[in-house]
Formats: C-alpha cells, structure tokens, sequence
C-alpha cells in the first residue's frame, strides 16, 4: 500500500502551458509576414503549364498581370466558353489592354517604369492566337518585357 | 492600502492567438510567381522583314502548327529531341557549314572568343496550343541553359547558377540567348 502512495506523489509535474502563447505568436507572426493577400478574383478557369527553366519574378510591385482562358462555368452563360482576357478584375477585350498597361505604368515610381514586366498568366488548353494578339497589343503599348507564368515541374511529362 | 486589482486571466490569451493563426494560414498563398521571361522587339509596323539579311545557315527555325506538330529546321521533331538539336546549333562544335557563322568578340575573364550569330527563330500558327508553345520555349531555353553550365563548369569550375554576376554576364556574352518570336503566320492551315 505504502508503495501505491508514493508513486501517487511522485508523478511526473503538469508541463507548463505558460509559453504556449509566445510559440503561437511566433508562428502567427511568421505567417502574417509572408502572407500575399489575393489581390484579385479569377474569373476563369486557370491551369498554367509546367516548365523546368523558371526564374523568380521578383519585386511584386513591377508586375503587371494579364489573365487569359476558358470563362468559369458561373460565367459561362454570359460570356461563353471561348478564352477570354481578364484584367484586373473583369473581363476585357484586346483593345482594351494598352489602357490597362498605361495605368499601370502611371501607377508606378517614374524611375521604376522601364522595368515594368508584364506577367501572362494563360491557360495551358488556350490557342495561341489570343496570346499573339496580346503580345502584339503589348508591343504597341511598349511593355516588352513580358514573362509567360508557368509552374515550377521537376520533369515535363 | 489600497485594493488589489484582479490579475487578467491571460489563459485565453493562447485561444486568440491561435485564432488569429488560422485565419492567416488559411488566406495565404506561398506561391511565388516563376515563369520564362521574355523581352519582345518593340513595335515598328513599317519594318520590312528583314530576313533576307541574315544567312539562312544563322538562323534556326522552329515551326509550330495547329496540330502542335513541330518541325525543326525543315525537319519533323518530337518536343524531347528539340534541346539536343538547338544545343548544337547554339554551339557548332565542329564548326560545320550548315550551323551558324562565329565571329571572335573580346569577353572579360574568358579572352577572344568566337561567338556565335545564331538566332532561333520560333513561329507558331494562330491555333498552336499555349501549353506546347511553352513547352518549345522551355526546351530551347534549357539548350541555352546546359551550354551555358557546361561551359561554366569548364572555364570556371562551377555551376553557372553559382557564378558571380560579372562572371555570369561573360557566360551569357559567350552564348547570348537569341530567340525571335516571330509574328504569328498561318503556317499549318486551321483557323
């Protein structure tokens, strides 16, 4: 019996939960620093293609996006199913992108404007013919740095 | 003396925080945007194709049409043929009549040099599918990217991707990466 007693007493102590908060914080913090918020909605459907050679694009604020593909099936009734171009966050024509580049070339540090890069973000199942046309409204705007967003793969299937 | 206040119970501070932690693991997207990079010609419509200038022997074409069939130089090629072929053209090592003409350039850190003037022309139909598109892009960039480290390794011993910039910039000065998007030609009928 004496020896049931002492076992009692001795158990091993509570583990204190007093820094429980300050590890929650840390990770909290972590995640509020490397958080990008979606800037905007897709409206279309969007699978980019794979491709090994990528490079990073870095500063956030030089990039400009031009979303391209198939309107997603909520849409679909109003604007078909054909690929269609996405600025910002509505649906747009070809016509319409040299205004888009030169409001956001407004938006940027006059010393940062030649830098600008425009990012394609095209759907992989999209003709070319769309993209061309881009490309071609992109050179009249003079935006000729461009980077065709793809995803990193280790291997092309 | 004066009364004590009550101690906040800080037991639920962990309860919050925790809160909040989820919120922001759920709105965040680590996704850092990757992607080939690309600078076009600026826009001259009165630009008279000026192919006639260059020798056909410096220029390397690739064909994509509509049904995503490629032909390389002439030639029908599958996508996992295209880097070995471009990485000969990018280099000639046997300095073959048909593959691009060298002339000597002055390069810092590697002397004169003879530098190729082969460009590679890439044409697609209004119809070639953007993911095969890409596909080509990649593969001709990664020819560009294993001469470069190939290279790398045998100048300098180390990986290009490991080089300091001026070194890299002697590299890229060695084997200048010049892909022409041509404008688009209806070359394989479709639309």
């Amino acid at each position: 019996m004496a020896k049931f007693q002492r076992k009692g007493k001795g158990g091993m102590p509570a583990i204190s939960t007093a820094s429980l908060p300050d590890i929650v914080f840390m990770l909290l913090f972590f995640f509020m620093v490397s958080t990008v918020m979606r800037e905007t909605t897709l409206k279309i459907d969007q699978h980019l293609p794979g491709a090994t050679e990528v490079k990073k694009l870095e500063r956030k604020s030089l990039v400009s996006y031009i979303n391209i593909g198939k309107p997603k099936r909520t849409f679909q009734s109003m604007y078909g199913t054909e690929p269609r171009i996405q600025l910002n966050d509505a649906f747009a024509k070809v016509g319409d992108i040299r205004d888009y580049v030169t409001a956001e070339r407004e938006k940027m540090d006059e010393n940062e404007r030649p830098l600008m890069t425009v990012s394609l973000k095209v759907d992989e199942e999209t003709k070319m013919g769309i993209v061309v046309d881009v490309k071609q409204e992109l050179r009249k705007a003079s935006a000729l740095k461009i980077n065709y967003s793809t995803r990193k793969v280790e291997v092309i299937e | 003396m004066a009364r004590k206040t009550p101690e906040i119970n800080g037991g639920s501070m962990a309860d919050i925080a925790f809160l909040l932690l989820i919120f922001f693991l759920v709105a965040t997207t680590m996704d850092i945007d990757t992607g080939l990079s690309r600078q076009m010609p600026p826009y001259n419509p009165d630009a008279v194709e000026n192919d006639d200038q260059i020798k056909e022997r410096n220029v390397y074409v690739v064909l994509i049409n509509s049904n995503d069939q490629i032909l390389v130089e002439g030639r029908q090629m599958n996508v996992r043929d295209i880097r070995e072929a471009a990485k000969e053209f990018i280099v000639n090592p046997q300095d073959k009549v048909n593959l691009p003409e060298k002339r000597p350039v002055e390069i810092d850190f590697l002397g004169e040099r003879m530098v190729s003037k082969g460009i590679i022309s890439l044409q697609n139909d209004r119809g070639t599918s953007y993911g095969m598109y890409i596909k080509v892009q990649n593969e001709l960039i990664a020819a560009y990217n294993e001469v470069r480290e190939e290279v790398s390794m045998r100048e300098f011993g180390q990986h290009y991707e490991d080089l300091l910039e001026d070194k890299k910039d002697a590299i890229k000065e060695y084997y200048p990466q010049i892909i022409s998007e041509a404008e688009p030609k209806n070359i394989g009928g479709g639309n």
